[in-house]
């Protein structure tokens, strides 16, 4: 890690890597900063870095305008929902693709793994059809079962990724000492996967929180998600920039938060553990 | 090793995820297809029957799909070399020993996970709005006429936006693929004298194909579809301007009511989609095995 290098060089290179990360990031600080910021005062020229009037009043529009918590509970319920969904169906498959691998076991993950390269406007009709007949356009439940549909191949890869590095051994020990399958499962495999499995989720829920495409057009003022509801902000209605602004960062807060906690585990689920 | 009990129990154990996944990947395709050779339109109820090619050379023959192909194809390239290159700058310059490197880390990331529709508006209102977006005070700043991005630079402006969102992820995975790379080897490399274009030419580049080849496949998947950046930014427009293959089709489908043509769109994409992938399984594929 530490090369030696010569103070001089170290701070340049310091100085160059802070610049561009703040430029990179500078979108982020600026929707925090305008947040705070009253409506004048956010499109003033020239503009003010720091808020002169620090007010909370644009989170309060935007919760009485759009109902911020309605759309906000939504997203916990589908993003969440179809993750345990997903994981309910993906663990016991990851688990018999990565303890009792046949033939055709890399077969089965490369086609779940094609599965996401069918861009979701080939499917996006019949899709809008049969639920507009079966009555779950604008429902969290039917958005929760496409959710879980579109990242279940992920979730099984992740999951395969990781149980495959679980020792065989331990499992057959196990199963010599005479634990029933449940057993094995419960006891074993479920301590040393726990790991796996929490990353998985929670890289999944990042995932389905961000999801734009199926929320934007399968949903609209009942189960809409913080997607849709910020996309009610994309026509603006006279002063707006401030509430903008608040609304983009009540939509991206929990997230963002997550993500930082996350973003080791990330690459690795986002590569398909082909990076570690 | 496995009895023929725990293959069939395997077999049981994978069922579920696969049927789903098979039935979520056929039915909705087999619609596609048999709409696509419908005469359907949700707002005249009478126009019914078989259309044979109609829908599909009413959507091909139209200007409006050249444009789209040519849009996605520019979006998808502009992004990826802008994001590799981009990335494999950030990547070499977080690699270097400076202070700080565990924010830093934290600020380069994030916009990765702010959801599609706030990065275009943050950056349509905030950034790129001719009247009081920070590019707009910053060309002031210097005497110059600001710009209106989304109606003279629809698409680039999409690019921005998009490569803004990606920059992150192509640069956390070279960054992660750059530090595997042995310590030795680079310092052997060093004590022989070769110089820093030489080292990233001979050493790391060769380290690091692997890990590019991951990201163009990944982002591939994804920039194939951007949606949301353009239905909140410029509607695809001015006129097609900005629209897309997939937004082509949600526009002819959804927008327009028009079921069959917007099938027709669909099994185009798809079939777009899977010349790409056919592409990239293969390239990834030599170099997966490697």
């Amino acid at each position: 890690m530490a090369r030696r290098v010569s103070v001089q060089t170290r701070i340049g290179f310091t100085v160059l890597a802070w610049a561009v990360a703040l430029l990179l990031f500078s979108p982020i600080l600026w929707t925090l900063l305008t947040a705070f910021k009253t409506e004048a005062e956010a499109i003033a020229a020239p503009p003010t870095f720091f808020p002169q009037n620090f007010t909370l009043e644009n989170f309060e529009a935007v919760q009485d305008r759009s109902d911020y918590f309605k759309h906000a509970w939504n997203s916990i319920v589908v993003s969440v929902g179809s993750t345990l969904l997903g994981l309910i169906i993906a663990i016991p498959a990851a688990w018999s693709m990565a303890f009792a691998p046949s033939k055709r076991t890399k077969d089965i993950l490369m086609w779940m793994l094609s599965t996401k390269m069918m861009p979701a406007v080939g499917v996006l009709i019949p899709i809008y059809l049969i639920f507009r007949d079966l009555r779950l356009l604008d429902t969290v439940h039917g958005l929760t079962l496409i959710m879980t549909l579109i990242n279940l191949p992920i979730i099984v890869w992740m999951l395969y990724t990781y149980f495959k590095e679980i020792p065989v051994d331990i499992l057959e020990a196990a199963r010599m000492d005479g634990a029933e399958l449940w057993n094995e499962i419960v006891h074993v495999l479920v301590p040393m996967a726990v790991p796996g499995i929490a990353s998985t989720l929670l890289l999944n829920v990042i995932l389905a929180w961000n999801e734009a495409f199926w929320t934007i057009t399968l949903t609209s003022g009942r189960a809409g998600t913080l997607t849709a509801f910020i996309s009610s902000f994309s026509s603006p209605q006279g002063l707006f920039l401030a509430k903008l602004s608040a609304a983009s960062l009540l939509a991206i807060a929990p997230i963002l938060l997550l993500g930082w906690f996350s973003q080791k585990q990330l690459v690795r689920g986002l590569t398909f553990g082909a990076v570690k | 090793m496995a009895t023929k009990q725990t293959r069939a129990l395997a077999r049981t154990m994978m069922a579920p995820a696969v049927i789903v996944l098979f039935i979520w990947m056929i039915v909705p395709l087999v619609m596609t297809l048999w709409f696509s050779f419908q005469n359907y339109s949700l707002i005249n109820p009478m126009m019914t029957g078989f259309a044979g090619w109609a829908n599909y050379v009413y959507v091909i023959g139209d200007p409006s799909f050249t444009q789209a192909l040519v849009n996605t194809l520019i979006l998808v390239g502009g992004v990826l070399i802008i994001t590799i290159v981009g990335g494999t700058f950030l990547a070499l310059l977080l690699d270097q020993p400076i202070w700080g490197q565990g924010i830093l880390r934290i600020l380069v990331i994030s916009p990765f996970f702010v959801m599609p529709p706030v990065a275009a508006l943050i950056w349509k209102n905030g950034f790129m709005h001719p009247g009081y977006g920070m590019l707009g005070h910053l060309w002031k700043f210097f005497g110059l006429q600001p710009v209106d991005w989304f109606n003279q630079y629809p698409l680039f402006s999409v690019i921005v936006i998009v490569a803004w969102q990606w920059l992150p992820f192509a640069t956390l995975i070279l960054l992660t693929a750059l530090q595997s790379l042995s310590e030795e080897q680079r310092e052997a490399a060093e004590m022989d004298g070769a110089n820093a274009a030489n080292r990233f030419r001979y050493i790391i580049l060769p380290h690091m194909a692997r890990a590019i080849t991951i990201v163009v496949l990944i982002q591939t998947i994804f920039l194939l579809g951007i949606f949301a950046e353009i239905r909140v930014t410029t509607g695809g427009g001015p006129g097609y301007a900005s629209t897309n293959i997939a937004f082509l089709v949600f526009r002819t489908g959804i927008l327009s009511n028009d079921i069959g043509a917007g099938s027709a769109g669909g099994v185009v994409a798809v079939i777009i989609a899977n010349i790409v992938a056919i592409f990239l399984m293969r390239a990834v594929g030599k170099n997966l095995d490697a």
